[in-house]
């Protein structure tokens, strides 16, 4: 790539801004009644090597953030950078040779492989549509990405039905890390396998990201699974950012009411600890008609007038820290949360 | 915690007893053994947690117990189910009828699938209650209402002429919860109740069946494979694997002393939260549990998990280890489970 990046040469992924919404259309001739507004102006980067966590609750919009990135999906407005290159305006044709540097693993591992293909042929298939290499290449780089998810050789003859939830998860993340990509988004990749196949794909994932040097979007509703695997994480509220930073400092100090409601409502599986819970009321907003000011406004247990009418922007606290929550804003008058 | 020394003194004779529970079913590829050999007792206003991966056979016991599944390909091979001194196995449909949805009831892990869409929610509700209880359609209704409030859906008057469609995931399992306890079951069992729904709801419902839980006295039978809501809900566990129990003690029990390294490895192979805060920054590797569960198809001489076992030795492939009782009131399927009891009464060593 010889472009210049205008967001940090270490970036590998940038996005700015970002919308997407859905026209929501009813009725006979289906006139358009609405908009589902679920991606609503999201920003972050992600670094060579590092992975960021992307959490939430169902619907929140996280899920159609990968979709977007990859441009599986077209953008509203905004912007994706990838390795400083502004893919959201460019042409179909014109983003294929980028989508070989980025890449994705589908959380349902049942219905993501196509039934028909041989293990081996699955792997290979996007070496093949790329042209990467003779296929004398093509057969080595298959057979070393099979040894390196844990597979022996002769597994490349068997069939998707043949093998299990978890093996066929590392199936993806081998086709995935195929051509070689510098990112690689995962949405939700082991909320499908049982607890005891989940650390096998995790810790797999966490080794071939430092060994490949990747970038890793890991979308998860998860919070425990997001901890373990994640540098820095962003937490989502229907459709928008609302803080985001590094692991520890957001397991330590979280900012945000719904980033510490969120946390506190993790089941701990361990009977002596006994947690003061913070129960939220309410039911997630509907980003069809998302509320007015501060999205989180009408479960919040901190509501200020001032959040019903004024969306907080998201405002950096302190290094890499940032929190869109009018508690918070440094410009005006913070009131103490423990109160 | 006062309930498992409640539990460890117990002296009652259980209100649900099953011995010896054998379900199969019979399939093009052969038999599929999903429950076999279960025993298991609930105790009256107690909290039994049943853990394990999906295809253990936690969800295929609590459907035998309340006679929901088709035969065939379903086929009880052996077993009793007692309750109030009747073997439910025995019973025809008709009696199993008049205790279904009213001394045990069900609720289900996805409520949109499990609710009739074309029925609203207070006709679902006053249905089961008129039922069973033989009330007027007016009282019943009120009934309802009353039982949606209950369970704090808000606005019940008018929620209870709205169809499952118009209710949120957490507001439709509150139905569920309602329609369960309407007719003050003696018995509720809960098959992955929280699963479906986001953390957030899923505290709101757990907090809503403690609730309930110790106003309606109701015995609770709780399926997860969740470990965190295993130790905020249960008092007693039954960890199962490959359709049989593994182990089985208190709470406290067993996550401080797991004796099956089936166990012992779900505990240790979970995530937690705020590990990041007690090293550098560094993300922690998870231990993993090798292999994956075995096919309850092919018959399978010594231990089911011994060959994803770290403990494993030739005996433990030639024999099927028995449940014993290797601490005070805490047993487990293992060979090895008696040097763990050991080495755990004496740290030092």
């Amino acid at each position: 790539m010889t472009s210049v990046s205008a967001s940090g040469p270490e970036n590998i992924l940038s996005v700015r801004a970002v919308k997407k919404h859905f026209e929501v259309r009813k009725g006979l001739l289906a006139k358009k009644v609405g908009n589902v507004y679920a991606v609503d102006g999201v920003s972050f980067d992600i670094a060579r090597g590092e992975t960021l966590g992307l959490v939430g609750e169902s619907g929140c919009g996280k899920s159609t953030v990968g979709r977007l990135i990859l441009r599986l999906l077209d953008l509203t407005a905004g912007e994706v950078h990838l390795k400083g290159v502004n893919i959201s305006e460019l042409t179909r044709s014109e983003i294929l040779p980028h989508r070989r540097e980025m890449q994705m693993v589908f959380q349902d591992p049942y219905s993501s492989l196509n039934p028909k293909l041989s293990a081996g042929s699955l792997v290979s298939e996007p070496l093949r549509n790329f042209k990467q290499g003779t296929s004398a290449e093509i057969d080595q780089r298959v057979q070393m990405l099979f040894e390196r998810v844990g597979f022996k050789r002769e597994a490349m003859e068997r069939y998707p039905h043949e093998f299990s939830g978890g093996q066929r998860q590392r199936l993806g993340i081998a086709r995935a890390l195929a051509v070689n990509p510098s990112l690689i988004v995962a949405d939700e990749p082991v909320s499908a396998l049982d607890v005891s196949v989940q650390a096998q794909v995790i810790n797999l994932l966490i080794d071939l990201q430092e060994e490949f040097n990747l970038a890793l979007l890991f979308i998860s509703h998860d919070l425990a699974v997001v901890e373990h695997v994640s540098h820095r994480i962003a937490v989502m509220y229907v459709g928008k950012l609302v803080e985001i930073t590094d692991t520890k400092t957001l397991f330590k100090n979280p900012l945000h009411p719904y980033t510490e409601a969120l946390l506190s409502a993790v089941p701990v599986p361990d009977p002596r600890v006994i947690k003061k819970k913070i129960i939220i009321k309410g039911d997630v907003a509907s980003p069809i008609n998302p509320p007015s000011g501060c999205r989180f406004h009408t479960r919040c247990p901190h509501v200020m007038d001032r959040c019903r009418v004024e969306d907080p922007a998201l405002q950096e606290m302190e290094a890499g820290h940032r929190v869109a929550c009018h508690l918070h804003d440094p410009s005006g008058f913070t009131p103490s949360l423990k109160s | 915690m006062e309930n498992s020394i409640a539990v460890a003194n117990r002296t009652d004779s259980p209100i649900l007893q099953i011995k010896d529970l054998r379900t199969f079913f019979d399939t093009r590829d052969g038999t599929v053994r999903a429950v076999n050999g279960l025993s298991l007792e609930l105790y009256a206003g107690e909290t039994l947690c049943i853990v394990g991966e999906s295809g253990c056979g936690k969800s295929v016991t609590a459907m035998t117990i309340l006679g929901l599944l088709p035969k065939p390909p379903a086929r009880i091979e052996s077993g009793e189910i007692l309750f109030e001194g009747a073997d439910l196995l025995k019973l025809d449909e008709r009696d199993m009828r008049a205790i279904r949805g009213n001394d045990i009831s069900m609720i289900f892990q996805e409520p949109m699938t499990s609710l009739n869409p074309v029925l609203t929610i207070g006709r679902q509700i006053s249905e089961v209650i008129s039922l069973h209880q033989g009330v007027s359609d007016r009282a019943a209704r009120a009934r309802a209402i009353e039982m949606l409030d209950r369970v704090r859906v808000p606005d019940p008057h008018q929620r209870v002429n709205e169809y499952p469609h118009q209710l949120s995931g957490g507001m439709r399992q509150r139905a569920m919860i309602a329609m369960a306890l309407s007719c003050n079951p003696k018995i509720l069992i809960a098959d992955e109740p929280s699963t479906a729904l986001d953390v957030t709801i899923q505290a709101q419902i757990l907090d809503l069946m403690r609730e309930l839980r110790d106003d309606f006295g109701t015995s609770i039978i709780l399926i997860t494979h969740d470990l965190g809501v295993v130790a905020e809900m249960g008092e007693r566990v039954l960890v199962m694997y490959a359709g049989g129990k593994v182990e089985e003690a208190s709470v406290e029990e067993l996550f401080h002393y797991p004796l099956h390294p089936y166990s012992e490895g779900l505990m240790t192979s979970i995530p937690r939260l705020n590990e990041s805060l007690a090293g550098d920054g560094d993300r922690v590797r998870l231990q993993e549990i090798p292999g994956m569960v075995p096919s309850l198809i092919e018959k399978i001489p010594g231990c089911l998990f011994a060959p994803r076992c770290s403990y494993a030795s030739e005996k433990c492939e030639a024999e099927s280890p028995q449940l014993a009782e290797h601490r005070k009131q805490h047993y487990a399927a293992c060979w090895e489970s008696s040097n763990f009891a050991q080495r755990m009464e004496s740290p030092t060593s």
